[in-house]
């Protein structure tokens, strides 16, 4: 059941404890939020998991698997996905090449071969994986010419496409309008259905909507976990967070 | 850019092919010569494009492959009585070990120091071929006799240095350098590269090792002006220092940027405009190399992208 483990994982920056002692432990399946104020190391700590920073100490663990060391590239093959905060595709290229550029990354990976099989069998899944963001005819606009919201889109699209087990998602909300939102909650729950989420969110009506478990962090350290109604009650969580 | 229409780029790109080949019968000898120096020196700016243009690295040391192929060749020709395509092969060796060799050193750095890096390892390998001396004649040089460049095949041959041969050679080198070159950025693999010079950090974050592309593709890109070193020995016969020089590393990343860095016929334009701006302009004045300076700097103010990056940008969009 356990996906992911992390344990008394720290990253300091200089004399700042970005992220202090923090064990978190992931159920396969479950969506689960990360929520805090500015700078309580969210980002540090998923950047972590996916190998982009390496930790000061500690350790994480992955389907029963130390991955502490592990390169990011290697990391992605085993289902480690990360959608960046400041979006991140490649501007220059096409949608169809942003997607393509996962897709026959995990294509090959599922093959055991080293070319991905031939571009029919990749448009159609590129294709397919535009199709269920949303994007479905933007494949040959230039990906820098598309709306910050459908950028954000692209972002998880170029996710799905990697097929991961645990996608992490840093703030894929911030910055798009109310209806771009309400069907981004209904895209994650279909994802969940395949994938752990692992979802960084400051909007809290989003993370009540959505997530099944929710962990508080704080100045680098878990301040409180537990259901969305759990948290919302929780008075430390109150004055912390809402600043009530 | 969906790679939906491959048969346009190929067309237009078999057709620079047949033109190469169909002006041959036209051309006065002097051109005849010409186009045939060119077409060997747009391999190597060819070669040079895969790095710079398609991957992003910028190397100030690409005279050291063209020399590792025209000594590879060179060498043993002379030295060594090897046939002109064993020769030939010695060469492409040559280049391949010196640009894995370099390669795993030299990617270790980025930007600015990968520039000083090949630059410094280019250096090193001007002076190797000053200190051998005895068996390069350094500066000087040393020309390859005409009866070691005789081909045999079956109860006829010919010589290298006959000019309808060394003109047709020479496309064939270009065609394949071409050709590979379109093959390659349309593949897979080509899509990671691009991926790697737009955002290197991004794509090892799709599950891609950053550094066994950039390897692969300083590979291929010193094999390629390899290649194009050890047919320019053979074809016209000189094998001497200056080719390992730095003018020879600035050479290539000029006609590129002129052409239009990042387009697979950027090189050819770029090494032939560039080849007759200097044969035109030398021929009115000693002043030469200012003209050619001037130049660059229009181009560089008006069109960065060179003349086919720009043309991509304004007009023909599906240019590969
Ligand atoms: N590369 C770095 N070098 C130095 N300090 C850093 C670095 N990255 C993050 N920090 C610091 O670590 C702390 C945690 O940053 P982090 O980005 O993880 O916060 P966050 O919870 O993601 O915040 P936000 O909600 O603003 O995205 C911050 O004080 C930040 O300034
Ligand atoms: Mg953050």
């Amino acid at each position: 059941m356990t996906l992911l483990v992390t344990s008394e994982l720290s990253r300091r920056f200089g004399g700042l404890n970005a992220v202090d002692q923090v064990s978190l432990v992931l159920d396969r399946g479950e969506i689960r939020a990360i929520i805090g104020p500015n700078g309580a190391g969210k980002t540090t700590l998923v950047s972590m998991i996916c190998g982009r920073i390496a930790p000061s100490s500690g350790g994480i663990a992955f389907e029963d698997q130390d991955i502490t060391g592990m390169r990011p590239w290697h990391r992605v093959r085993h289902g480690i996905v990360y959608t960046f905060q400041i979006t991140s595709i490649f501007g220059n290229l096409s949608c169809f090449d942003n997607v393509a550029l996962a897709a026959q990354r995990s294509d090959t990976w599922a093959t055991g071969r080293w070319w991905p099989r031939g571009h029919g069998h990749l448009a159609e899944t590129v294709l397919a994986v535009l199709n269920r963001v949303g994007l479905s005819g933007r494949a040959a606009a230039r990906a820098s010419t598309l709306s910050y919201g459908h950028q954000r889109l692209l972002e998880v699209a170029i996710g799905l496409a990697l097929k991961p087990k645990l996608l992490i998602l840093d703030e894929p909300t911030q910055g798009l309008a109310e209806d771009e939102i309400v069907s981004f909650c209904a895209l994650t729950r279909d994802i969940a259905r395949e994938a752990t989420v692992l979802l960084i969110e400051h909007n809290m009506p989003v993370v009540m909507e959505i997530a099944d478990r929710v962990t508080v962090m704080e100045n680098g350290r878990i301040l409180a976990e537990g259901s969305p109604a759990e948290i919302r009650a929780d008075a430390q969580v109150q004055k912390a967070y809402f600043g009530t | 850019m969906t790679g939906a229409t491959p048969r346009r780029d190929w067309l237009l790109h078999l057709a620079v092919i047949a033109l190469l080949f169909g002006v041959q019968f036209v051309l006065p000898a002097y051109h005849y010569s010409n186009v045939s120096k060119i077409m060997v020196m747009a391999s190597f700016a060819i070669g040079y494009n895969i790095l710079i243009g398609y991957t992003g690295l910028l190397s100030l040391g690409h005279a050291m492959f063209f020399a590792a192929g025209l000594y590879g060749a060179g060498l043993t020709v002379h030295h060594l009585g090897f046939d002109p395509l064993s020769g030939f092969l010695a060469g492409l060796l040559a280049a391949l070990c010196l640009s894995v060799a370099i390669g795993l050193v030299a990617l270790r750095t980025a930007g600015v120091s990968f520039m000083i890096v090949t630059l410094m390892f280019a250096q090193a390998g001007y002076l190797l071929t000053l200190y051998f001396g005895e068996f390069t004649r350094g500066d000087e040089g040393f020309v390859l006799k005409e009866n070691l460049l005789r081909v045999v095949v079956g109860d006829t041959g010919f010589n290298l240095i006959d000019p309808a041969a060394r003109y047709n050679l020479a496309l064939l080198l270009f065609t394949v350098c071409l050709l590979g070159s379109l093959v390659l950025v349309r593949s897979a693999v080509g899509r990671v590269l691009i991926a790697v010079r737009e955002n290197e950090q991004r794509t090892a974050m799709l599950g891609y090792n950053a550094f066994l592309y950039k390897l692969l593709a300083l590979v291929i890109s010193g094999t390629m002006s390899g290649a194009a070193g050890a047919t320019y020995a053979l074809l016209f016969t000189y094998v001497g220092a200056t080719f390992a020089a730095i003018q020879y590393s600035i050479l290539p990343l000029l006609w590129v940027l002129l052409g239009g860095a990042g387009t697979t016929l950027g090189p050819l334009l770029g090494t032939l405009l560039m080849f007759y701006l200097v044969d035109v302009s030398s021929g009115q004045t000693s002043s030469y190399m200012l003209l050619v300076g001037a130049a660059l700097i229009i181009l560089v103010l008006w069109a960065p992208k060179g003349i086919l990056g720009t043309l991509r940008e304004k007009r023909i969009p599906w240019l590969p």
